[in-house]
């Protein structure tokens, strides 16, 4: 039940700081951080699939009501909340299979790369959406590559302070 | 019809995933058009008023820059009335007035998308409509497509879809001004006949042909140019003389002779 609380809790502090404060970073002009990726990539392990993809789908709408944006966060969270379960089953394999697999406890290496891909698959749909136009691909791939570092490193350092903490 | 009833559950997941991404993308492309959204925009009543708290403890680190801004503006505006002849405006002449002013502040402002709204905090109750211009004291900035009660949202000249008719100031050669989502500090002049004789640094303004901006308001500076694809017209950058990362006092300007020009075209 605490559970529960604590992540409906975390999720408002997410899409408060997002729309609030995250969005106005424009770093070197216009990048901005998508932070609330941290939900949807440490979401508990056991859970209702159908239940979680929805949840993933209202977390993004409400993200594009703050962002005056037209259903693209929604898709993009939609999708990696979608595709989860394969990258946890390619990166972490039996562990994930047999249910072992705790987020606390997880090695560096795996965590990277498992954040770096649902972050990829998250920007690419989030501002090929946006944009719309076959003809402006390399600006897509040029905005995810920017964005998708530094979402990277804000969603690894909340990783640090939050889960590794609760340890 | 029991398989397919078992095909159903067991890819329960994809299905409810395939529905929803459809939903997304609908929304997607029905509301890529402007002055279509009803629903996904923070004008609205929550969100705004979020907006608004926020605004009042971040406007604060703004001050200096924005009040230098205005000390700027009200210089010019002295001059102009100390030049002009007739300074004082009869009580009379305020039935002849053509474009009614308001000034707002940004609650909200965006420019990292390729589409960018910005929400002000004036709306419905001071008589704002949509379709109004808007500048700031440097330039054009956007035109108004939504309105609430209290506040307004506007497209931003930093948005694919704002089109606007603009000219050369010190010739009448006119063209149409875009933005392609590259860079947020130049817009694109399109359509500019190739014997119009550009030199870098050149004044662009608004044009008469637009209802929602007077004739010559500042848009920006020409940047470089070259001829387009049909080799016949010309393709000009611009540099914007509006900072659109750094906007708070703005000014939003009503034609009161909208309604009457446009019966002419009934």
């Amino acid at each position: 039940m605490s559970k529960i609380v604590s992540n409906i809790i975390l999720a408002l502090i997410l899409i408060l700081s997002q729309g609030l404060f995250f969005n106005n970073i424009n770093f070197l002009g216009s990048i901005n951080p998508f932070i609330y990726i941290f939900f949807i990539a440490y979401f508990p392990l056991k859970n209702n699939r159908s239940f979680f993809i929805f949840c993933a789908f209202i977390f993004g709408l409400i993200i594009d009501i703050f962002s005056d944006t037209h259903a693209i966060h929604a898709a993009a969270t939609l999708t990696i909340a979608f595709l989860r379960p394969y990258f946890l089953k390619l990166y972490f394999g039996m562990a994930y299979e047999h249910q072992v697999v705790k987020f606390n406890s997880i090695e560096l290496r795996q965590n990277l790369f498992y954040l770096l891909s649902i972050i990829l698959i998250h920007h690419l749909i989030l501002f090929g959406m946006e944009t719309f136009d076959i003809s402006k691909i390399s600006l897509v791939i040029k905005n995810t590559f920017n964005t998708a570092i530094f979402t990277l490193i804000a969603i690894y350092i909340l990783f640090e302070l939050i889960i590794k903490r609760a340890k | 019809m029991q398989r397919i009833i078992y095909f159903l559950i067991r890819n329960k997941d994809f299905i409810l995933f395939l529905s929803l991404l459809t939903i997304s993308l609908s929304i997607n492309i029905s509301y890529n058009e402007y002055n279509k959204s009803k629903f996904f925009n923070s004008s609205n009543s929550l969100f705004s008023s979020l907006y608004n708290t926020k605004l009042t403890i971040s406007k604060y680190f703004n001050l200096e820059y924005q009040n230098q801004l205005l000390a700027e503006e009200n210089r010019n505006l002295r001059f102009q009335i100390y030049n002009s002849r007739n300074f004082q405006i009869e009580e009379s002449d305020f039935d002849k007035i053509n474009f009614n002013v308001t000034s707002a502040s940004v609650i909200k402002n965006s420019y990292s998308y390729s589409n960018n709204f910005i929400t002000i905090d004036v709306g419905e109750k001071d008589s704002i409509e949509i379709d109004n211009g808007v500048i700031s004291s440097l330039g054009v900035v956007g035109i108004i497509d939504k309105i609430s009660p209290n506040y307004s949202r506007f497209i931003s000249i930093l948005n694919t879809n704002f089109l606007l008719n603009a000219k050369f100031k010190k010739s009448n050669y006119f063209g149409i001004l875009s933005w392609n989502g590259t860079n947020i500090n130049k817009v694109q002049l399109k359509d500019v006949p190739k014997q119009a004789n550009v030199s870098i640094g050149d004044t662009i303004v608004t044009g008469g042909n637009s209802l929602i901006f007077p004739k010559g308001i500042l848009i920006g500076y020409v940047d470089s140019f070259k001829l387009d694809n049909s080799e016949n017209y010309l393709e000009l950058e611009i540099n914007l003389a509006t900072d659109m990362t750094n906007i708070e006092n703005l000014y939003v300007l009503k034609n009161n002779n909208i309604k009457e020009i446009n019966s002419l075209d009934e």
